[in-house]
């Protein structure tokens, strides 16, 4: 919290546009699994986060579920309920696990939301064609921002 | 006895709470037309590392879906069978046969559908039942191809199939197969596409899972081609593994390709035991 607030001052004093402090997918530093900074020096917003539990590129209830997020159908029973994560992870935590679930936990079946490369056979979203250029990260930085300060506002 | 998760966190001990239930097929036996039972769950065949038995996909489908597979006047996919059978016997192509000509009965069919694919002696190559088809079709008959996924050959496929219907898969998987069945168990755990989800991540670390609304099978094959209540017509194989590998985000392969072809045969020889089922229904 103390950094981001850092991030976001330095950002206004020298006052250069928001997207100049956007950390790319390739430059993520990970320490033990966890990303420390904020991605975009934005304070994540949990109501948007909401929503991309489940529509959007997030689709986490694809796999989770979640109870407050009960008046959705169909929750998935792939990855560990997520009630409470809040409680059990800190910021920092969940910021890594979303951005690349992998450096977490190894191998897992978790997508990596915020990387761009070393995809076997990437395609162009959900056309069965070949992905045209550089990919694009499942999740913008700031949507990777909203999602972890929803997931802040999930505690038992 | 699936493969377990490395988890390396100090959450450790909480992710162990949380870890999902072990969900199982239901305990449903498929018997057809009142007298036909079928083999909807076995031992799983030796090659097979990460699971000690093997379910059909009708034992994860509800009651409503299941109930279309267990009498032939029920099944919806009858129909395009039924029209495989006087395609069967109609001549077609400049050759001025039929498949009846030469093959008489289709029950001579009996005991095929168990063991395709197969690898062909005289070329060398692996072929799947389309392949067989469409041989007949261009070289002896001198009528056009039929495209993969099309009605007409999905149907012949399936009449074709039913002739084996109740009968336990039984590919061969050694011998001049063996290259080919490497291949299709190295797709079969790759992980493809920007989800980067292989078909053993979905198919045997979940099966039995909810993913959003689906309930994850074993992904066998057995039961193709399937006629699916969605689409309302009869499935390739090739066109299900194409729809699995496009829904990772990935660059899928073609109906047909040489990869598929490998990837069917792996496939299919991880429901070695099971029976054929053709044409089953699936939501
Ligand atoms: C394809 C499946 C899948 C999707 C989609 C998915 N996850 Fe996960 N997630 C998992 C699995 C599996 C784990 C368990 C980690 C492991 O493999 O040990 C996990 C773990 C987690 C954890 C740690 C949970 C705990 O209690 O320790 C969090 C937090 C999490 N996921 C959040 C999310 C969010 C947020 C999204 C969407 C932006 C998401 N996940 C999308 C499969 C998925
Ligand atoms: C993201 C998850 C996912 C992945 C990855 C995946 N599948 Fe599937 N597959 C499904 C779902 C969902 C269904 C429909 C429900 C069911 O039958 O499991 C399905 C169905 C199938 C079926 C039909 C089974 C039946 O009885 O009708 C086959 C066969 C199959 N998959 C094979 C594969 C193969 C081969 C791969 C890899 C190339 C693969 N799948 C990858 C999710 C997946």
């Amino acid at each position: 919290m103390k950094k981001l607030l850092t991030v976001a001052a330095t950002a206004t004093l020298v006052a250069l546009p928001i997207s100049a402090e956007t950390v790319a997918p390739t430059n993520v530093a990970f320490s033990d699994g966890a990303v420390s900074g904020s991605l975009t020096g934005v304070a994540g917003n949990p109501a948007e986060g909401r929503v991309l539990m489940n529509k959007g590129s997030g689709n986490c209830i694809a796999c989770h579920a979640v109870s407050d997020l009960n008046d959705l159908p169909f929750h998935g029973e792939i990855g560990p309920n997520l009630d409470g994560v809040g409680d059990r992870w800190s910021e920092a935590e969940l910021r890594g696990i979303i951005a690349n679930a992998k450096e977490m936990f190894p191998e897992t079946m978790m997508p990596s939301f915020y990387r761009t490369t070393g995809y076997v056979r990437p395609g162009n979203a959900f056309t069965g064609k070949a992905a045209q250029g550089e990919l694009e990260p499942l999740l913008t930085a700031q949507q990777v921002e909203d999602v972890v300060a929803y997931l802040l506002t999930l505690k038992e | 006895m699936r493969k377990t998760i490395a988890i390396s966190s100090g959450a450790m001990a909480l992710c162990l709470l949380v870890t999902p239930a072990l969900a199982e097929p239901d305990e449903d036996q498929l018997v057809i037309n009142g007298d036909l039972e079928m083999i909807t769950e076995a031992d799983a065949p030796d090659h097979l590392e990460y699971i000690s038995t093997i379910y059909s996909g009708w034992r994860f489908r509800t009651d409503d879906t299941q109930a279309f597979q267990m009498d032939d006047f029920d099944n919806p996919a009858m129909l395009t069978v039924d029209k495989a059978a006087d395609a069967y016997s109609t001549v077609e192509g400049d050759a001025g046969e039929s498949c009846a000509s030469c093959h008489g009965d289709v029950e001579s069919f009996a005991g095929l559908g168990a063991t395709m694919p197969k690898v062909d002696e005289e070329t060398g190559k692996l072929v799947v039942m389309e392949d067989l088809i469409n041989e007949c079709r261009t070289e002896r008959m001198q009528a056009d191809a039929w495209t993969w996924s099309g009605q007409d050959m999905q149907g012949m496929v399936a009449h074709i199939g039913l002739q084996s219907r109740g009968m336990p898969v039984n590919v061969a998987i050694d011998g001049p197969a063996e290259p080919f069945w490497q291949q299709g168990k190295d797709m079969y755990y790759t992980r493809f596409g920007q989800l980067e989800l292989s078909c053993a991540n979905c198919h045997e670390d979940n099966y039995g899972n909810m993913i959003r609304a689906d309930h994850l099978s074993q992904g066998q094959t057995n039961g193709f081609p399937v006629y699916r209540l969605k689409q309302a017509k009869l499935i390739s194989r090739h066109n299900r593994f194409r729809g699995c590998i496009r829904d990772t985000r990935a660059e899928t392969f073609a109906e047909g390709s040489d990869e598929f072809r490998a990837l069917e045969l792996y496939v299919q020889s991880r429901g070695n035991g099971l029976s054929v089922e053709t044409p089953a229904v699936r939501q």
